[in-house]
């Protein structure tokens, strides 16, 4: 009998579209509880370190402050193009206007950093609560600042997003403003999803390499400079957490690439090949392109193979990015999934890897934490992800952890980070049989 | 509205997770929406703490709002009991839950738990974490103390004491509670509590018992001790012991309360601060310009061991904490500054660039600050990174703590005789005022950098690029302008003075970290004489106005 089974939340069914019936029997455990999740303002961290003409203001409380503080770490040091405005008790008790404060602070700002092209106005759980109407705010100073300063808005707040989706929702957010295509205008491509630079043009090298000519990325590095997008677009997902996103995107008559994520010797292999079907190009070509990397991304992970093989892995929910990891980490790697939870299951995106994981696996949505914790001991795996506020602590348990966090921040998407992508599963292995003490 | 890139102090709630993490057998249900974990890492990664917080957050999402979020408090305080099994709860609201305004207190107080809830009010848009760590203290103390309790009678027992302040993500309370203990063991006081740091709520129930108590850390135990005294009459030992001058009070303080004979602990042999000071390779180190900023309690004790125990000039002395502004103020009159109070860096940024301090003692942002400065630097106070939080006993009370706090200091500054050798020869081809300290990174990538930009030589009419790490556009315009100036000495093309090429060059063959001063001074003087072009006379008029 599956452990799921006896446990309360497996069998609520949710409305689903074109899932494969192998899929539809699929039981998957939902929870509520306390979650030990970042909110959607940490993805503020990674954006404006991509976006280089870009200033993120969080419009919160000093608790928003604080968290990007804490997640920046020394990144904070860098003077980098992100604040909060902090509310305070005036603007609560409506003694002073917040949408006049808001102008002063942004017109304080834009004359300290006349660099700023592009402006997010960022809702934060506060400003939520009281209703603050950000987007009227952004349309309003955009009227002003217009051309100099593009200003957008959209909500990072923990009400509302986890962790990622603060990526879904600022690029949601610049859907809108994207230049329009013809729609005579010939196919192009689109990369969706934030990618450190390398990794980027890797992946642009390889789509030249296959002979696709038309190829966008979002977010842009410059953010006056965004893809033109149209009916002939055809946008394939870098990032599992991508769903507004691609909804943003289909409203403009774009369509997706199925694919699985591009993690690993054959997740990147299926993401390319994806794309090139698409584009109709040569079978022969596309594998004469892909060989060589391939067979080098490989190699590289046949080293590591021995480290992994057989090892049990748990994913406590952080990012999304748990499903595609679980795949490449079991089918390429050889280690065995215990539970894959993840904080949101986007079951057409992930349709590709899900097909993957066997029903032995527990698939998890949500968290109740101290529930899963309680999995988790029972469960022993050799390594568990999960985020900071839990490894420490799951260590002097006696339990291996990988920081989840890390994933995000490093380059792990192509063929040439796999190796580096396994290597972080494999470092906090050898780490434990290494010490001594 | 404030724009803030940097907080000094968290919000409130991360006040009383600091209390509720010190403490055993407590536990603190926190209204909050998802996200707000994120202040467990402070606990886990920065004081690497092998257990999480004992916080239990009700992680209401949007949909809830409106509905349910009453419920899933209490579902979440009841869990939480369960689970945990406290001897007592805190219970509150963070930032988000204020606004919607469930009443944590009233609805646990319905539930019937069957252990105390104590109700935490934290204006979160009004106050700040040291303030909410106070609050959540006092509240615990009030809530739990067996008020019925008498001491015992003095005779024939040792003295009793309580400790209080120490909590979770303390700057060095781990250490500094060693150092203390071990002088209450010199004078023969026993210890009766310390809490928060390793209190359960039923030892709190206790704290009557002390004859008198110790506040270490004003900012977190003022309120409760001023209530204790209130309550049980208990006398308070106020001086906090940071620097050998402030030891020694201390001691003579516990020693009266106590009726102790303070003979022994003064012996202290451990403290070998007083020589170091005095042995003559500190000689270099007499009326170093030295900018302090921080939490007032140690921003206070800092200046009195920078004055007294050092031999610098404090040039400058503030806190973020609005709490205890009147110690600052007071402390600011005695050296001869004006104090700041802010929590704005970008206000203490400024204040440093136009301190012209050859050492900054601060927190982790000042700390920063220096660095883009050029200067030397020491942490002194919270907020504080990982690295601040040691392995090794690094406390900063009592004498080993004034031992921990020299080496710390001084380490930053270039050592006497290196630094005498390095105006000496400042001239030679082979050293650069670029090249600083021999046991730091004197050829750091930057500085070659700028070595580079000198080499570019920029148009006399242009102000030169300032060398500064990339997106420093933030800094506040006079501190880029100090930075400047600091950085090469070439008049600003919106500079009221010209400099004769003869009275630059003279200007570059002062110490790098007293040039940017002397630029000021001389271009003051000028200003004040009349004089639009600076030649050598000038400099060296301005030199003698200004002699010390």
């Amino acid at each position: 009998m599956s452990p799921l089974a006896t446990l309360e939340g497996c069998a609520s069914e949710i409305a689903l579209t074109e899932r494969p019936a192998a899929e539809a029997q699929r039981p998957i455990l939902r929870e509520r509880g306390q979650r030990e999740v970042f909110c959607g303002l940490t993805g503020i961290i990674w954006l404006h370190r991509k976006m280089q003409d870009a200033f993120f203001l969080v419009v919160g409380s000093r608790t928003c402050a604080h968290l990007l503080q804490s997640a920046a770490g020394v990144m904070i040091f860098a003077e980098p193009r992100f604040a909060t405005a902090i509310m305070e008790e005036r603007d609560l008790a409506g003694m002073v206007d917040a949408q006049d404060e808001l102008d002063r602070v942004v017109n304080r700002l834009l004359e300290r950093r006349p660099d700023i092209k592009t402006l997010f106005l960022v809702g934060s759980c506060p400003s939520e609560v009281i209703k603050l109407d950000l987007a009227k705010a952004a349309q309003r100073l955009g009227a002003i600042h217009m051309p100099r300063v593009r200003i957008l808005n959209y909500s990072g707040s923990g009400i509302e997003t986890t962790f990622t989706q603060g990526e879904d929702a600022c690029l949601a957010a610049l859907v809108p403003v994207m230049p329009a295509l013809p729609a005579d205008a010939p196919k192009e491509l689109l990369i969706v999803g934030c990618l450190p630079d390398i990794v980027e043009d890797q992946f642009l090298r390889l789509f030249k390499q296959l002979g696709i000519e038309r190829v966008g990325v979002l977010p842009a590095r410059d953010g006056r400079n965004l893809p033109s997008l149209g009916p002939n677009t055809r946008y394939i997902l870098a990032q599992p957490f991508l769903g507004e996103t691609a909804m943003a995107l289909e409203a403009r008559g774009a369509k997706r690439i199925e694919a699985m994520f591009p993690f690993g010797a054959e997740g990147t292999s299926d993401w390319l090949k994806a794309a090139a079907r698409e584009f109709d190009i040569d079978e022969i070509h596309v594998e004469q392109v892909l060989a060589a990397p391939r067979a080098r991304a490989q190699k590289a992970l046949a080293n590591l193979r021995p480290q992994l093989e057989g090892k049990r892995i748990t994913f406590l929910p952080d990012s999304q990015l748990e499903v595609p990891l679980a795949r490449f980490l079991q089918d390429e790697l050889g280690m065995e999934l215990i539970e894959v939870g993840t904080p949101y299951l986007h079951r057409a995106h992930l349709s590709r890897e899900l097909g993957r994981i066997g029903p032995q696996v527990r698939l998890s949505e949500g968290q109740h934490v101290e529930r899963q914790l309680d999995r988790v001991r029972a469960d022993q795996p050799d390594i568990t992800v999960c985020g900071l506020g839990l490894a420490n602590p799951l260590e002097m348990e006696g339990l291996t952890t990988k920081w989840a966090i890390e994933l995000v921040f490093s380059p792990i998407h192509g063929f040439d980070q796999a190796a580096d992508l396994a290597e972080l599963f494999a470092r906090p292995l050898r780490r434990r049989d290494l010490l001594e003490v | 509205m404030q724009l803030a890139v940097w907080t000094y102090e968290g919000p409130p709630h991360v006040g009383a997770m600091r209390v509720a993490t010190a403490m055993e057998k407590l536990h603190y249900v926190l209204h909050a929406p998802q996200g707000d974990t994120y202040a467990d890492l402070l606990f886990t990664m920065i004081e690497r703490r092998g257990k999480r917080p004992p916080v239990t957050y009700t992680t209401f999402e949007a949909r809830d709002l409106g509905k349910d979020t009453a419920q899933i408090f209490q579902d979440a305080a009841r869990e939480a009991v369960e689970r945990f099994n406290p001897q007592a709860i805190i219970v509150g609201a963070s930032c988000t839950a204020e606004l919607i305004q469930d009443d944590p207190g009233g609805l646990s107080e319905a539930m019937g738990l069957p252990c105390p809830a104590i109700a935490l009010e934290l204006p979160s848009y009004q106050r700040k974490e040291n303030w909410g760590a106070a609050e959540t203290f006092y509240q615990i103390v009030r809530a739990l103390a067996d008020k019925d309790l008498k001491r015992a009678p003095r005779e024939g027992r040792r003295p009793l004491a309580n400790i209080l302040g120490p909590t979770a993500l303390g700057f060095r309370h781990r250490d500094d509670l060693v150092e203390i203990r071990k002088i209450l063991d010199q004078l023969g006081v026993d210890v009766n509590l310390v809490a928060p740091l390793g209190a359960t709520p039923e030892d709190i129930a206790r704290i009557g018992a002390a004859d008198f108590n110790i506040v270490l850390y004003p900012e977190i135990a003022d309120e409760a001790s001023r209530w204790l005294e209130r309550t049980f009459a208990q006398p308070c030992v106020r001086t906090v012991p940071i620097g050998v001058g402030a030891t020694r009070s201390f001691i003579a303080d516990v020693a009266e309360l106590a009726g102790a004979d303070p003979t022994p602990a003064l012996g202290d042999t451990s403290s070998r601060m007083p020589w170091w000071s005095r042995s003559v390779d500190s000689t270099y180190l007499t009326g170093k310009r030295v900018f302090i900023f921080g939490d007032a309690t140690h921003a206070v004790a800092a200046a009195r061991i920078a004055r007294e125990e050092l031999g610098f000039e404090v040039c400058g002395l503030g806190c973020y904490n609005r709490e205890f502004a009147r110690e600052i103020r007071a402390e600011a009159a005695r050296c001869g500054v004006e104090p700041l109070i802010t929590d704005d860096h970008l206000v203490v940024e400024e204040a440093i660039a136009n301190a012209a301090c050859e050492l900054v003692l601060g927190t982790q942002m000042e700390r920063h600050i220096a660095k883009r400065l050029g200067l030397p630097c020491a942490v002194i106070s919270a907020p504080v990174h990982v690295q601040d939080f040691p392995a090794r006993h690094s406390p900063q009370m009592g004498f080993e703590g004034a031992n921990v706090i020299f080496d710390t200091w001084v380490h930053p500054l270039v050592m006497g005789l290196e630094e005498h050798l390095l105006t000496m020869f400042r001239e030679d081809f082979e050293f650069s005022d670029e090249a600083g300290a021999s046991h730091h990174a004197a050829h750091s990538p930057r500085r070659a950098a700028a070595a580079l930009a000198q080499a570019a030589a920029p148009p006399p009419t242009a102000p030169p690029e300032p060398v500064r790490e990339p997106e420093m556009a933030y800094a506040p315009a006079p501190a880029t302008a100090a930075a400047v100036a600091e950085a090469a000495p070439a008049p600003a093309a919106d500079s009221a003075f010209v400099w004769t090429a003869e009275a630059e060059k003279e200007l570059k063959k002062i110490p790098f970290f007293v040039r940017g001063k002397a630029k000021r001074n001389t271009e003051a003087f000028a200003a004040a004489e009349g004089r639009r072009e600076i030649c050598l006379e000038t400099l060296y008029d301005a030199k003698a106005h200004y002699a010390r």
